[in-house]
Order: structure tokens, then C-alpha cells, then sequence
């Protein structure tokens, strides 16, 4: 039984905090991806979070806040139930990545770090995103998508739309 | 699902198990998998160490420090544990290597992370991917739960009494810099990923405090088949001080990007026209990247030259990660200078000012010039801030910011004049607006 009274989280990902937290040498390894599991099933790191996190690792609140500014994937809003990430680094950018982001935006209506009105969809414009010789590519949620084109972005953006899509978690 | 790729002129060492589902522990077996582990498990840690130094291979994160070096670094008594920590944080724009072998041959790397314990004395590896490749760290965390499950992982492994070796993964959360050795082991014990002070080195002192082995995981996926074929037969693939193959990421206006494995030494011009088939759509090369964004361009007569760590050094710039970008006539080199410096004016972790305030410089310099209000001095300010960055800063984030910064200024210092005076080269793919949308 875990030692933190479990507030905000499914007793599958409390089960998984309770354990993570003891596989390392030192307790505050878990940190990052602890922060990351949560913001997956709560959308974003809110307050509760930090402070369930904070409790769980034994360090203050101040501590997972100093982290959590750090990393671009941890957001403190919510996103959509898909966010969108196009990539326009270099490989990118030479092979479309600029008109896939600009598609999207059109398409969804939305800016950079937007949520459409629906909540299904958020878009963000990332750094590289590792899909260099797939380019252009994007993420929705963790899964890649690459050599798009306007229309498979279409395609794509309807599979999820319709809930059909896959959502690697 | 990234698309595999293959030439006739490719050298299949690292990527012969590649799409044949040797993500199953039980193909990988029979493709010769941990074969490699307990030959080291019963050879020993010199064994290794002397093959690993025999076979020249230097590390495929961008150093290239010799491997079989940093592994006899670490002191063979410590009072603290001693750890392995796989360098999965693959980031530097233009690089995806890494990420085909965590698709392909999760094991690889597994049996790696275990002949680094092995050789150094370790009973804990680490391995870390980047937040963004959660969908590998499955494939990952799989296989590694599947080593257990044989007993090829945990206490006693191979039913060898005594050898024990555990294996722990981990994600990051997003953050260029963690791909430093000693940010990357700041991120791991769950803090902002900013570099540390060296000395002491991570060998010495590292993560936890203990003596670390901190290898790229491409070299740790090397590993397992240098132990198989030997180190003097795996050198003799490369070129000379530069053993063995490498995965090349060819990336950009190529008519076949893809991750090829050539051998190292291999020429950069048939890398880009026989094997990636050229330039797309028939138009004309422009400029080469030839090692991630952080290396300094190369011009079309700069091409034909060797693709190893000591050859692209004489030639001027970096192997780096291996990841070569190309670019073709109608890129404007003031955008693509400007795209890069975002990225790292992006990434810098603000620690030191030279990165910090050096990247911001140079990108509303450059901003200016793109926009068309650029002066003359600007060009001469561009140069005297990236110069003034270099070996500056704690990490070489500031170098990796400063050096392609410094190549396009000076390899394309008309082109940058020609803006100024309201020439434009080049397509515009971006305008500042769309630039500043995200930055």
C-alpha cells in the first residue's frame, strides 16, 4: 500500500508512482517521469499534481516547480485531447515543415500552444524532433507521423478527430 | 513507422538485425544475440576493454572519444557504485539514427548497456530516451522486461552465480541540452538538466556520485558486435584511427533520405549522390551540413572528402552525429543561418551568459538582416559574437551555436552583404512572423 494518500490519480498510475519511486538509487529520480505519466492522464501538471508529486518524492513544492519550467513537454494548461507537434527544425523545414504547420493551423483553426474550442485539438511548433529523414514530420501525442503532405495531414487530423486514432501513451 | 532504406554500398554491421523483428527476444536470440554478453561474462572486463580498444571506435554522440579509452578510465575500486547510462537524448537537428535503433534492435542496446557494466564494473545501467520517444521507450521498456523474464537480467545472470546486472529506463521531458553527458545525468537525478562543472568527470565522479560510463547509444549498440567479430576485424572496416561503421542520417533536398550504415571514411559526395540519389528534382547543390546543425557548412567543392572523425576535422568542420543535411540552390543561407541560431537560442539553458546572451544576439542580428533593415557592421557583429562564444561556455552548447554560426558568415559572407543591400538569395520559406510564432 502506498504511503501517500492517492487524491488525483487512477489507482493503475498510483500503483506505477509507488513503485517508480523505489527502483532508483536516489527517491528524486523519478521526478521527471513522474511528472510526465501524470501530465499524460490529468492533460497538464496542475497544481494538485505538483503537490501530490512533491509529497511522493519528499522534496518541496518549489523543487518540482523548478524542474517542471524547464522542460517543454511538461505544460501547466491544458492542451487538447490530441496535441498536435509539427516540426519545422532544419530537415524539416527544407522538405515543408513551415506549410504542414500553416496547414494546420488553418485547418484547426488555431495558433502555436492553442486549444481548438472543442478541446479536441491543440497544435504546437516543436524543435527537432528526432524524424530527420522522414521529414516533414509531427507528433500527435507520442506517436509519429512522417513524410506528410497537406493531405495525409488532413487524413490524419480526421482519424483523430473521429477517435480512431492511435494515441501511444 | 520510419521507412528502412538500403544501398549496395552499405556495411551492415549495427543495422543487420534490422527489420527482422529482432525486437522479439527470441529472433534476437537467434540472430546471435547476447551471444556477445557471456563472452564478455566469461573473457572478463580486460578482454573487453582491449577488444573495444582494438576495434577504433570512437563515440557516435559527436566527440568521437574513443570508447575502449573511456571505458579504462574508470578506477577499477570505488567506494561508490559504479553505473552505465545510455545517451538516448537524441536531439541535435538533422540526427534520427539512434531512433531507427530503438525501433529495430532494443536489445542491441540492452546488450550493450550490460558489456559496459561488465567491463567497468558496474551492476546498474541506465537508459535514457528523450520525452519524445515514448513510443520507443515501450519497445525499450519491452525488451527489457523480456530479459528479465529469461534471466538474462537481475541476479545471476545467465545462471552465472555472482553476476549480477539490473537495467532502468528512463524519459526525459524535452530539453536539447540534457543530450550533454553531465546535464543528462543532472536530469536523471530529477533536476534541471544544466551542465556541471568538469573536472571531475563523469568516470570519475558521476552520476549518484559514482564512477560513470556515459556512452551514445548507437556506441553502446556497437558493442555487442565488435565482441562478436572482433576488434581488429571491426577496425579494418573504417578508416584509419576510425574503426568500424556508423549510421548516417541523410536528411534534407536528397532524392532518398534514410539512416544508412556505411562505413566510416566513406565518401560524403557518393553518400549524398549514389546513395541518398542525389539532389532532388534535379536541381543544384547548394550547401552541406554534414554532421548535425552544430557542424559548419561545407560548399559543393567541399564535399569530396572522407567521412570520419580526423578527414571532416582537416576539412573543417565535424562527423558529429552523423547527420547530414543537404541543401539544395534555392535555400537562402541568411534563413537557414537564422532557423538554426533559433534552435539554439531556444535550447541554451541560460546558465552561461556567453550561450545565453550570445545566442540571443545573433538571432535578433540576424532577424534584422532577414527582414531587410540589416546594416554593414552586422555581418562583422554576427562573426565577433560567435567568436567571442567559442570555448566559453560550460557546455558545448555555446560551441554548437557558435560553429555553424561562423561557417555561414564566412562561407556565405556575400550572401549576408547581399540581404543588406536588399538583394535576396533564395525561396523565403519563413518570414520572421512565422519565426517568431514559436521563439
Amino acid at each position: 500500500m502506498s504511503e501517500i494518500a492517492n487524491t488525483i490519480f487512477s489507482a493503475e498510475t498510483a500503483a506505477r508512482f509507488d513503485k517508480l519511486v523505489t527502483i532508483y538509487p536516489v527517491r528524486r529520480s523519478a521526478l521527471v517521469p513522474m511528472l510526465l505519466y501524470a501530465q499524460d492522464e490529468i492533460g497538464y501538471v496542475s497544481d494538485a499534481v505538483v503537490a501530490e508529486v512533491a509529497e511522493r518524492i519528499g522534496i518541496l513544492e518549489l523543487d518540482v516547480r523548478n524542474v517542471l519550467s524547464y522542460y517543454s513537454m511538461l505544460r501547466t494548461k491544458p492542451a487538447g485531447k490530441y496535441n498536435v507537434q509539427v516540426c519545422t527544425n532544419i530537415s524539416c523545414m527544407l522538405r515543408g515543415g513551415y506549410e504542414i504547420l500553416d496547414h494546420c493551423k488553418h485547418k484547426l483553426g488555431v495558433g502555436h500552444k492553442e486549444v481548438t474550442k472543442d478541446g479536441v485539438f491543440s497544435l504546437e511548433e516543436v524543435e527537432c524532433i528526432g524524424a530527420c529523414c522522414w521529414a516533414p514530420a509531427m507528433q500527435v501525442n507520442y506517436d509519429f507521423h512522417e513524410n506528410l503532405t497537406t493531405v495525409k495531414v488532413d487524413e490524419i487530423l480526421d482519424t483523430y478527430r473521429k477517435g480512431q486514432g492511435k494515441d501511444v501513451k | 513507422m520510419p521507412t528502412l532504406v538500403s544501398h549496395p554500398d552499405e556495411v551492415k554491421v549495427i543495422s543487420r538485425r534490422f527489420g527482422q523483428g529482432a525486437t522479439d527476444i527470441n529472433k534476437y536470440v537467434e540472430l546471435d544475440g547476447y551471444k556477445a554478453v557471456q563472452m564478455a561474462i566469461e573473457q572478463g572486463p580486460d578482454w573487453v576493454i582491449n577488444t573495444m580498444k582494438a576495434s577504433g571506435l570512437r563515440g557516435r554522440g559527436g566527440a568521437g572519444f574513443p570508447t575502449g579509452m573511456k571505458w579504462s578510465f574508470v578506477p577499477k575500486q570505488s567506494e561508490k557504485p559504479k553505473y552505465v547510462l545510455v545517451n538516448g537524448d537524441e536531439s541535435e537537428p538533422g540526427t534520427c539514427k539512434d531512433h531507427v535503433i530503438f525501433l529495430h534492435d532494443p536489445h542491441a542496446v540492452i546488450e550493450g548497456t550490460m558489456i559496459a557494466g561488465l567491463a567497468i564494473g558496474a551492476k546498474l545501467g541506465f537508459i535514457y530516451l528523450r520525452g519524445e520517444y515514448r513510443y520507443l521507450l515501450k519497445i525499450v521498456e519491452k525488451a527489457v522486461a523480456d530479459a528479465y523474464a529469461k534471466g538474462f537480467l537481475g541476479k545471476n545472470i545467465f545462471g552465472k552465480e555472482g553476476v549480477d546486472f539490473d537495467i532502468i529506463t528512463q524519459s526525459g521531458a524535452g530539453a536539447y541540452e540534457v543530450g550533454e553527458e553531465s546535464a543528462l545525468m543532472e536530469s536523471l537525478e530529477g533536476k534541471r538538466g544544466v551542465p556541471r562543472i568538469k573536472p571531475p568527470f563523469p568516470a570519475v565522479v558521476g552520476l549518484y556520485g559514482g564512477p560513470t560510463v556515459i556512452n551514445n547509444a548507437e556506441t553502446i549498440a556497437s558493442a555487442p558486435h565488435i565482441l562478436l567479430m572482433g576488434g581488429e576485424a571491426y577496425a579494418k572496416i573504417g578508416s584509419e584511427r576510425n574503426g568500424g561503421t556508423r549510421l548516417f542520417g541523410i536528411s534534407g533536398h536528397v532524392e532518398r533520405p534514410g539512416v544508412y550504415e556505411l562505413p566510416m571514411g566513406y565518401n560524403l559526395k557518393r553518400a549524398i549522390y549514389e546513395v541518398a540519389g542525389g539532389i532532388k528534382d534535379g536541381k543544384k547543390l547548394k550547401a552541406v551540413v554534414p554532421g548535425g546543425s552544430s557542424c559548419p557548412v561545407l560548399l559543393p567543392e567541399e564535399i569530396d572528402v572522407g567521412l570520419d572523425f580526423d578527414q571532416m576535422a582537416k576539412a573543417g568542420t565535424m562527423l558529429g552525429s552523423g547527420g547530414i543535411v543537404v541543401l539544395d540552390e534555392t535555400v537562402s543561407i541568411v534563413e537557414f543561418a537564422l532557423r538554426v541560431i533559433s534552435f539554439y537560442q531556444h535550447e541554451s539553458c541560460g546558465w552561461c551568459i556567453p550561450c545565453r546572451e550570445g545566442t540571443d544576439w545573433i538571432k535578433k542580428t540576424l532577424t534584422r538582416v532577414y527582414q531587410g533593415g540589416g546594416s554593414k557592421k552586422d555581418v562583422a557583429n554576427v562573426q565577433y559574437l560567435a567568436e567571442n562564444m567559442m570555448g566559453r561556455t560550460f557546455c558545448p552548447l555555446g560551441d554548437a551555436a557558435a560553429m555553424p554560426t561562423l561557417g555561414f558568415v564566412k562561407k556565405f559572407r556575400k550572401e549576408f552583404e547581399d540581404y543588406i543591400e536588399g538583394q535576396k538569395a533564395g525561396t523565403p520559406i519563413i518570414t520572421v512572423e512565422q519565426l517568431v510564432g514559436a521563439h
